[in-house]
């Protein structure tokens, strides 16, 4: 019976039709599987081989690279959303409201862009919980640790900054209490303690961030810049830097 | 009740209903893990050598991962529509205005601090005391695995702030929080006209102080003794504790100062909402 089967393996492997297809076989040996991920670009991120635990799903809970897959998907349907939207107080709203109703599948793609991005605020807390609670915080990876905790931020800057594009009054008013506190910092707030005489509300840190004094057309171009340029741009650099140290701190944490 | 479930189904507060369960899950989770390593102990040796190839193991994990976050996400985006309201108005201010959910925790600081601490110093303070954790958690033990018995300690201090102090914000800001940002029970109406007696006297008014310039020499002498609480632990047991000892002083000095500022956010809580007490510290230059 089993011969049989290898006979008939043999034979197809052996056609002129699959060997059409396929130029040779594939080799099951270590050497073999140690290629597949050192040639091929997007897998040589990973080492050749881990420990078994590293593969647990109760261990890492799948967390980074579900923050990394979400962000994926948020810079993929977001380079299209791009086509679509345009940042001025005249049209944002209304580009909007013509993705949702006359783009095939525009409604569909701004749900994913937006889920994907809560996602990732998720996830990305997620993750952060379990390196505290398995400890892999601790040396070598306090750096690390630290580049996580930046790339948190980037995270919620990120979110914080595409919830003013749609225009609506959620988007507006989610913005204007989220920089209201901005008022306060002290010394470089205007309503802040300790704030000199010449810090008004037209030079304080709040108006960096916004471009004006309250939230409008200029803050919408900022935050459209600082979302679809500047900030994608940091947050790729970080997780660049970061995936980079995990697998130079000796790879994914164990007790040792 | 019908006004709740509306606000509890409202599609931007989905992902707060998928962390109510989330949470949990994972905690069980890793308390089960963390009790499985205290009782049969650490993994061998001979364990952690037990290495796999990436390819086709873990790849095949991430693949099988990434496909059922992406059923996950298409079900969600299929189904639930993102939100879209009216034009932007800023003559038309919603009551309440409420911050992104992620966010809320912060807003929800803000009703038992003033901006500037609430919305500044205790940020920026959460970010440092994140990065400082590796440096000036020195316990070499429980390091790549679940265990409640060699870090109990750190443990209690970082779920506290993440559980309650981000997590119980989040939703009470989100689910509980109406017009005003008073507070409504999940049965109650959000009526926007309810007055709320102001009710509210500082620290030193409770104490019978009403000199301006005592008030605020009793504010500091308050706060200041709060803080001092950790150098006067230290200064008492340095010499019984080895665990001092190997901290040192420099990082114990970070540690209580976090940890100090950490509970001031609770203890304000339950001054403001059982004693009606408004400020601790009121002073010519800042309100604490
Ligand atoms: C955009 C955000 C982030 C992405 C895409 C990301 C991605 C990842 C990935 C894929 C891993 C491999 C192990 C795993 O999946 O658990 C990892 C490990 C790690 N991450 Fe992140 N991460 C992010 C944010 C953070 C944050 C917020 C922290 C902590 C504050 C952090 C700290 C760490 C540490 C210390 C490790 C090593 C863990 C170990 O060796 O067990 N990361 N990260």
């Amino acid at each position: 019976m089993n011969e049989e089967r290898k006979g008939l393996k043999e034979k197809i492997t052996n056609s002129d039709i699959w060997r059409s297809i396929f130029r040779h076989g594939y080799e099951d040996t270590g050497r073999r599987y140690t290629l597949q991920i050192l040639q091929n670009v997007w897998l040589h991120l990973h080492p050749p081989r881990v420990s078994r635990h590293a593969l647990n799903f109760r261990f890492t809970w799948c967390m980074g690279g579900i923050t990394f897959l979400m962000f994926l998907v948020t810079a993929v349907t977001g380079v299209l959303l791009m086509f679509y939207y345009r940042p001025t107080a005249e049209y944002a709203f209304r580009d909007v409201q013509y993705l949702e109703f006359d783009i095939p599948f525009g409604m569909l793609l701004r749900n994913m862009h937006r889920w994907a991005a809560h996602g990732m605020v998720i996830s990305v807390m997620l993750h952060m919980f379990r390196v505290f609670l398995t400890g892999s915080y601790k040396k070598p990876r306090e750096f690390n640790w630290a580049v996580g905790v930046i790339l948190l931020l980037v995270t919620f800057f990120l979110s914080f900054t595409g919830y003013l594009l749609p225009w609506d009054q959620l988007a507006f008013w989610a913005v204007t209490v989220g920089t209201n506190m901005a008022r306060a910092t002290p010394v470089l707030g205007h309503e802040g303690p300790f704030a000199p005489q010449d810090i008004t509300q037209s030079n304080d840190v709040r108006f960096a961030l916004l471009a004006g004094t309250i939230v409008g057309p200029s803050t919408l171009l900022r935050f459209y810049i600082l979302h679809c340029v500047a900030v994608p741009l940091l947050a790729s650099v970080l997780m660049a830097l970061h995936f980079w140290r995990v697998r130079k701190d000796g790879g994914i944490s164990g007790p040792l | 009740m019908e006004h709740f479930l509306a606000l509890v189904t409202k599609p931007d507060n989905v992902p707060i209903l998928a962390i109510l369960f989330l949470i949990p899950y994972f905690m069980w989770l890793s308390y089960r893990q963390a009790r499985q390593t205290d009782i049969t102990g650490v993994p061998s040796d001979a364990e952690l050598n037990d290495k796999v190839y990436v390819w086709p193991y873990l790849c095949r994990n991430e693949f099988i991962c990434a496909i059922i976050v992406m059923l996950v996400l298409g079900v969600w985006s299929i189904m639930i529509d993102a939100p879209l309201e009216e034009p932007s108005d800023p003559t038309k201010t919603p009551n309440p205005s409420k911050a992104p959910w992620y966010f809320l925790a912060l807003q929800e600081m803000l009703v038992y601090f003033d901006p500037w601490i609430a919305g500044v110093v205790l940020p920026g303070l959460i970010i440092a005391g994140l990065i400082a954790i590796p440096y000036i958690d020195i316990n070499p033990k429980g390091k790549g695995y679940y265990t409640i018995k060699e870090r109990p300690f750190a443990l209690a201090v970082f779920s506290f702030g993440f559980i309650v102090l981000w997590i119980v914000l989040m939703i009470v800001g989100t689910f509980l929080r109406g017009p005003g940002w008073n507070f409504f029970a999940p049965w109650e109406y959000w009526d926007p006209h309810l007055v709320v007696p102001l009710t509210n006297v500082n620290l030193s008014y409770l104490f019978g102080i009403r000199s301006e310039t005592t008030a605020n020499f009793f504010g500091f002498v308050v706060v200041a003794g709060y803080f001092s609480v950790g150098p006067i632990f230290y200064l008492w047991k340095r010499n019984s504790s080895r665990f001092l000892q190997e901290l040192g002083l420099v990082r114990y000095i970070v540690v209580s100062f976090l940890f100090l500022t950490m509970m001031a956010l609770p203890i304000k809580m339950i001054l403001r909402i059982f004693f009606n007490v408004k400020y601790i510290w009121v002073s010519p230059w800042f309100n604490i």
